[in-house]
């Protein structure tokens, strides 16, 4: 139970620290440590759950079961990678004057907050402080956006926070309609905002309020999804942030913004009892997909060609939970787990490929592996596991998803296939001449890919064989989420 | 009492067309402090009616925040980066009035087919305080100003915490305080923009914003 209050204590704690060292060499390292006790604090709080099953905390104002403790797992794991990518490179960033040691301190406090209320959102059991955490996950990340100052970055910073904080007040609204379902069933004034008590009574609810609700909620939580149609802020913002901000972005908060979403599709299904949530999952994830495919196409850009496929990743993500049942929902945990780590990989090492050849256009980054072998490995590999190859996890979950899909619907598996050949067509024939070809002139700094490579590693290993305790913890969270 | 609260909401709702219809950036400051002051009179009459603390408390928190800091904030900026002047010219403005009207309707239909069927004072001001949150949206579209921007934001969140506080009496104090909490640091990050945005792209005009799009030929 320590071990739980921890996970949110230091990342607190974390914040305040780095008002005082944020802008010293050390900071980068303070953040290693904190980040890192942090994921040892996660797994002690993993195994009192194996022992003990779901607990709740401060007075029920927390709630852990298996689906928020994967979660937690995840975020604290890539938090510490992330502070180790991010510990080089943005030093290397103070070194070469793109940012002030102002901004390193700003930098340093603002992660440890997002960490702080990235876990607060995992592990409250209050829907309305979920959206506090939420709303907080965005204002947080905004400046780090705009941290370059150039103009790109300001118009894709500004983007990013009308459509989160606009999109983000629709899910409030949806959050106090299913309060105001709550209100006329429960007399219980104190509990009836907490999911676990609102989950044990949700079939009494008014079905047409809680429709409405889900439909703001969608909208709301969606856009910081990144669904397609309100995806318009995700490629821009990806892309003109600095690589650990990306990782951040992509990494955890879409995540967290789904975690959300399902919390809250758990309780519709209940209070409706038919299939009208997973159909809309359904509907935005196969659209998300599709768009995504075509336009992953026609990138230029390095950082954007990957900002796609999270869209298109979640978008199957997505329709892994729309489909519902056992399958289908496990194939979808275990997306969502893998998609992250891939994704994380993927941007630290574009954050790498960009900071040595001093580009984003891919046009002008040709043969990496002849000129930064470990760099063109790494950029190869991590399209690999991107665009679902074997035997790395991505292309695990899709062929289980691809399975599932047969049985609920053929059309939608076809679909699917044809989708994914785009998908991999695309990134082939971008990311081949990226790293084959004629060298290009690059700058010689200082890399940091092991993080990546260990990313790549678990996901390699996810991709043939699933621990028997990830396996149980997968198990126990689709109860949960069924 | 209950007559009270509902010409409130309703007056509300009045402020939330004239924000659309507004031009100066001047008089939509003072109609948001005038959207707010109502809004806080509304809570203050719940908590006579149902006497319990944390209505006073949120009443409190809507004026010093919404009525006085914020509004602040925002001619403080107005005056700092000079721009007094016209906000912009809305196109078609009768044609969105229409709109804004035909919002409020559709907001009532979506709230009637709820399970008693019967219509009480709670579904007119769900309906009334969606149609405002809808309406703050409809600034956010319409006007190009990022300053009319943090005005239709604003807006938007006094239209739900109109639903939170009349249809479910209220969030828990916790929740309402991290709304506000939230809610203020929006309010800074916008100004924080302005400045950004004055500088990268010499205007406070959105629409300049192009640089990231995809061509599509």
């Amino acid at each position: 139970m320590i071990a739980f209050y921890l996970i949110l204590l230091l990342p607190l704690l974390g914040a305040l620290l780095m008002l005082i060292v944020g802008g010293l060499k050390i900071s980068g390292y303070c953040n290693i440590i904190i980040t890192a006790i942090n994921f040892i604090a996660s797994i002690f709080v993993t195994s009192y759950f194996l022992h003990h099953g779901p607990f709740t905390a401060f007075g029920q104002q927390f709630y852990v079961d298996a689906f928020n403790i994967l979660m937690i797992l995840l975020t604290t794991f890539t938090t510490m990678t992330t502070a180790i990518f991010s510990n080089t490179y943005m030093w290397h960033n103070v070194e070469i004057n793109r940012i002030s040691r102002k901004y390193l301190l700003f930098y340093h406090f603002m992660y440890q907050l997002f960490t702080l209320v990235v876990l607060i959102a995992l592990t409250t059991n209050n829907l309305g402080i979920l959206w506090v955490a939420m709303e907080g996950a965005t204002l947080a990340t905004v400046l780090l956006v705009s941290m370059y100052h150039t103009k790109e970055a300001i118009e894709a910073a500004w983007k990013y926070f009308i459509l989160s904080i606009v999109g983000i007040a629709l899910a409030l609204f949806g959050t106090i309609l299913v309060y105001f379902s709550a209100t006329q069933t429960l007399p219980q004034v104190d509990t009836r905002i907490l999911w676990s008590v609102l989950v044990q009574h949700a079939n009494n609810f008014d079905p047409a309020i809680i429709k409405l609700a889900f439909i703001f909620l969608l909208i709301g939580y969606g856009t910081k999804i990144g669904l397609v149609p309100l995806h318009n802020w995700l490629p821009d913002a990806y892309s003109e942030s600095p690589a650990p901000v990306t990782v951040l972005l992509s990494g955890l908060l879409s995540n967290v913004a789904l975690y959300a979403l399902i919390r809250f599709k758990i309780l519709v299904d209940i209070a409706l009892n038919n299939h009208l949530t997973g159909n809309l999952f359904i509907g935005f994830g196969l659209l998300s997909f599709i768009v995504a495919a075509v336009l992953l196409q026609r990138q230029r850009d390095i950082k954007r060609l990957f900002s796609y496929s999270s869209i298109e990743h979640i978008g199957l993500i997505i329709v892994a939970f729309g489909i519902g049942g056992p399958t289908a929902t496990f194939v979808g945990l275990f997306y969502m787990l893998i998609h992250s780590l891939a994704k994380s990989a993927v941007f630290m090492i574009v954050g790498n490929v960009i900071q040595q050849t001093g580009t984003k256009t891919l046009e002008k980054i040709r043969g990496l592996i002849k000129s930064q072998p470990e760099l063109g490995w790494g950029l190869i590999i991590a399209t690999l596991v991107i665009a679902a190859m074997p035997p790395f996890g991505i292309f695990t979950s899709e062929l289980m998803l691809f399975i599932t899909c047969i049985k609920f619907s053929p059309f939608l598996a076809i679909i699917l296939v044809i989708g994914l050949i785009i998908v991999l067509a695309g990134f082939l024939s971008n990311i081949q001449p990226v790293v084959y070809g004629d060298p290009t002139k690059i700058i010689q700094t200082r890399t940091c890919v092991l993080p990546a490579f260990l990313h790549l590693g678990l996901i390699f290993v996810f991709g043939i064989y699933i621990p028997a305790t990830l396996h149980n913890l997968l198990q126990e969270a689709v109860k949960v989420v069924i | 009492m209950e007559s009270l609260i509902s010409t409130i909401t309703v007056l509300i709702l009045l402020t939330a067309f004239i924000f659309i219809m507004q031009d100066r950036i001047q008089n939509m400051i003072n109609t948001f402090v005038g959207q707010s002051i109502l809004l806080a009179t509304a809570t203050f009459l719940q908590a006579l009616k149902t006497d319990e603390i944390e209505f006073y408390i949120s009443a409190i928190l809507t004026i010093t925040l919404k009525s006085i800091l914020i509004p602040y904030l925002l001619r403080h900026m107005v005056r700092k980066l000079n721009i007094r002047h016209k906000v912009a010219t809305i196109k078609y403005p009768f044609l969105l009035l229409i709109g804004a009207a035909a919002l409020v309707l559709f907001c009532y239909h979506l709230i009637i087919p709820t399970k008693t069927l019967s219509w009480t004072e709670t579904n007119n001001v769900i309906a009334i305080a969606m149609a405002i949150m809808l309406l703050g949206m409809l600034i956010l579209i319409t006007h190009r100003k990022a300053i009319s921007h943090i005005i239709g934001f604003m807006s938007m969140e006094n239209g739900i915490f109109l639903a939170a506080l009349l249809a479910t009496n209220g969030m828990p104090m916790a929740v309402e305080l991290g709304i506000a909490f939230d809610v203020l640091i929006a309010a800074v990050l916008f100004g924080v923009f302005f400045f950004h945005l004055r500088h990268s792209i010499d205007s406070l005009d959105v629409d300049r914003l192009n640089l990231l799009r995809e061509d599509i030929e």
